[in-house]
């Protein structure tokens, strides 16, 4: 787990090393992702407990690939939602892409595996670009632009598809088998996902572009007057989210077994749930995207779970809205109690001094 | 995304008649007229009582939860749940029926679920202070979980013949349905509230700041809490209606309505970030929507396509005025730089003397970055 990639925190040694009277367990006990982690461990323990098979190498198998997608959209919706935007047309662009992905395939089932995932990709980006262009150049709020363009982008995509569908025999064999085949027991997919979730962690905990989106999402006026250039930096961000989401439709196509008009939807509210109970603050500024990832991985185990358990099935999306609401209060309740210690800790400086 | 407040029709020095003739719920009304004369016009078989009627059956659940989602959207939160207590509340007239209740007291548990539901958001938004946007998306899930829990993947079908009928019977010839009359009442009970009363100009207040609204003299975590009953009740409501129209009990009744009817309001004119928005606005673009819709299905547009139009509406409606505002800036700007003879510091940042200048920035968003992104442009 990254530690320490909140905002606020920036590492410890560099500042006044004699102030800081913290031991490092309480240090573990204030990262963001810790509650959500302990339930997902907590979740697996007892699952298992009560019913080996949970764990086995098919059971493990199952997780993954149930995690995979929401967890690649969950690490984009992320990036968005820590600038202080949300993107809701995720569902819809990820239909498109998933049914770009079929389209191409049953027009020349030769096409290279590969071109498929680099059009896709840019079909993604380009999809994101027009919500960025929406938000930042006509300066709209985010929720309404893209409560907009879900219903435009789900429209092109039924316009598009109409009653086509395409299933698992359109497409080659080696597309289908990235989702069934592993390596040391992970599905090729989710390793993808995994690498993605990698590289957009280190960008964002380590690199300047990474770091201004939390400076923006925390104050924009404030970012803005510090110099740097917000516009520029939302617009990357929606289309770095619409690329993930373009990759995620992608897997999608290869996962399931098939994709329409209607690959997708209602996916928006499970995802923002996801990066929600994944410790990112839904009024930006604060959470990371590996939190984000776990979050994703959390919701989808709980179905499993449930399952794996014996607990009636229709319990599972009740369960699911309680997790989401407990988990808004401890993020709620831990930022009421940093703001406590900040402010604590300025009076002792203050004192000092 | 602070606060986007412009109070234009404040500000302007005009007369109030002109301020309600020319404001954005009024430009809906104007917008949704001159649609249903060309539809009358362009499209065979629109006039008629069959298409009041139907149209009118399409548009009541949404037109429904528009009301207490508009006054919640203007006092500044937003509420996802609505569609989820519409499928709880219909899943429980089901199976309270198949086990054996009477009609009105299955219909008066619903309301009761209703009531139930809005004080969990409520609960948790006003008094424990979480943000509405992330708890309503718990709770849509919650309700949908709990709709499931409640009746499974069954379908309770055999209502009496009666009230099914009821819900899709019409006035004598015109083609307007009897419970119509209902939502009309509904609909003049929220405006009136929330135009005609203390409680609902405090609602504004409350969209433009908490301490405004506490200036204004409103109790502001009492008022939340109970914009949140009432949108459970009127969701609830609304599964009644859903359930006996289409005479189906079923778990996953109206998923996904939440979204429409948030279209509906804010391209009725209500600013997301609360604080403006009026009820006849909202009632115009939920009745346009509605039309264009069906005037489209009649013209033989596919039924799938027709999101297109939701989408595009919503997207221009708050495109459109910032396009406006945009030209106006650019030619104030050309204006002032006109009037001033050495104009040669461009405008960066206004000082706190240049009245004109500060009353312009005033009309736009305070989150806007233009300046300094201009500034930026301008010094490479």
């Amino acid at each position: 787990m990254s530690t320490a990639t909140s905002p606020g925190a920036t590492p410890p040694a560099t500042v006044a090393p004699a102030a800081r009277r913290e031991s490092p367990l309480s240090r573990l006990l204030a990262v963001r992702e810790l509650p959500v982690v302990v339930a997902l461990v907590a979740l697996v323990a007892v699952t298992t407990a009560v019913n080996p098979l949970f764990l086995s190498g098919q059971g493990v198998k199952d997780l993954l690939l149930n995690a995979t997608i929401v967890m690649m959209l969950a690490v984009g919706q992320a990036m968005i939602i820590i600038t202080r935007n949300v993107d809701l047309s995720i569902g819809s662009m990820l239909g498109l892409c998933a049914f770009g992905t079929g389209t191409m395939f049953a027009g020349d089932s030769g096409v290279p595996i590969a071109v498929v995932f680099v059009a896709m990709v840019a079909l993604g980006g380009l999809l994101g670009a027009v919500n960025g262009m929406l938000v930042t150049v006509a300066r709209v709020p985010a929720l309404v632009i893209t409560l907009g363009t879900l219903y435009v982008f789900r429209g092109i995509n039924n316009l598009w598809a109409g009653g086509t569908q395409y299933f698992a025999d359109d497409r080659p064999r080696a597309f289908g088998a990235l989702s069934v085949d592993t390596v040391l027991g992970i599905p090729i997919i989710t390793l993808v996902a995994v690498a993605v979730v990698a590289a957009v962690a280190v960008v964002m905990s380590r690199l300047r572009a990474g770091r201004d989106l939390y400076a923006i999402g925390s104050d924009p006026d404030a970012a803005a007057v510090f110099g740097i250039p917000v516009l520029r930096r939302v617009m990357a961000a929606f289309i770095a989210n619409g690329m993930l989401v373009g990759l995620a439709g992608v897997l999608y196509a290869s996962r399931f077994n098939s994709v329409g008009a209607t690959t997708g939807t209602e996916l928006e509210l499970t995802v923002v749930a996801a990066v929600v109970v994944g410790g990112v603050a839904i009024f930006g500024g604060s959470g990371t995207v590996v939190g984000a990832a776990v979050g994703a991985f959390l919701l989808t185990t709980i179905t499993s779970s449930l399952t794996a358990l014996r607990i009636d099935k229709f319990w599972q999306q009740a369960v699911v809205g309680a997790l989401i609401i407990a988990a808004i209060a401890i993020e709620r309740i831990a930022s009421l109690r940093a703001a406590r210690k900040l402010r604590e800790q300025s009076e002792r400086e203050v004192l000092d001094v | 995304m602070s606060e986007t407040i412009a109070a234009e029709t404040a500000e302007r020095p005009s007369s109030r008649l002109r301020a309600l003739l020319l404001n954005r719920g009024a430009a809906m009304v104007y917008v949704l007229i001159v649609a249903v004369l060309l539809a009358s016009i362009s499209i065979d078989r629109f006039a008629s009582p069959l298409t009041v009627g139907f149209l009118l059956l399409d548009v009541i659940p949404v037109l429904l939860i528009a009301m207490p989602m508009t006054l919640i959207i203007v006092s500044g939160e937003i509420d996802l749940s609505v569609a989820s207590i519409v499928g709880l509340s219909s899943a429980t007239l089901g199976v309270l029926w198949a086990d054996g209740w009477s009609m009105p007291a299955a219909m008066a548990a619903c309301v009761v679920v209703g009531v139930v539901a809005g004080a969990v958001n409520g609960f948790l938004i006003a008094i424990v202070g979480l943000p509405s946007l992330a708890v309503t998306i718990g709770t849509l899930a919650l309700f949908r979980g709990l709709a499931l829990v409640v009746i499974g993947d069954d379908a309770v079908a055999d209502f009496p013949r009666e009230y099914t009928r009821f819900a899709i019977s019409k006035i004598g010839a015109t083609g307007i349905p009897v419970v119509m009359l209902g939502v009309v009442a509904v609909v003049v009970l929220f405006g009136v509230v929330l135009h005609l009363t203390s409680f609902g100009r405090g609602l504004y207040a409350l969209g433009h700041s908490r301490e405004a609204a506490r200036f204004v003299g409103i109790d502001v975590d009492r008022a939340k809490f109970w914009l949140y009953v009432a949108a459970g009740v009127v969701s609830a409501v609304v599964g009644i209606y859903w359930t006996l129209r289409y005479s189906s009990a079923r778990s996953d009744n109206a998923t996904g309505l939440e979204l429409t009817v948030i279209a509906g309001v804010l391209l009725g004119g209500v600013s997301i970030f609360g604080g403006r928005g009026t009820v006849p606005g909202v009632v115009a673009a939920v009745l346009l929507i509605g039309t264009l819709n069906y005037g489209l299905r009649l013209d033989r547009v596919s039924d799938v396509v027709l999101i297109i139009v939701t989408g595009t509406l919503l997207i221009a409606s708050v495109l459109g005025p910032r396009v406006g505002e945009a030209i106006g800036r650019v030619r104030h700007e050309r204006r002032v730089r006109a009037a001033l003879p050495a104009a040669g510091p461009p405008p960066q940042a206004p000082a706190e003397g240049a009245a004109p200048a500060i009353s312009l920035e005033s009309l736009h968003p305070s989150s806007d970055p233009a300046p300094g992104a201009a500034n930026e442009r301008k010094q490479r």
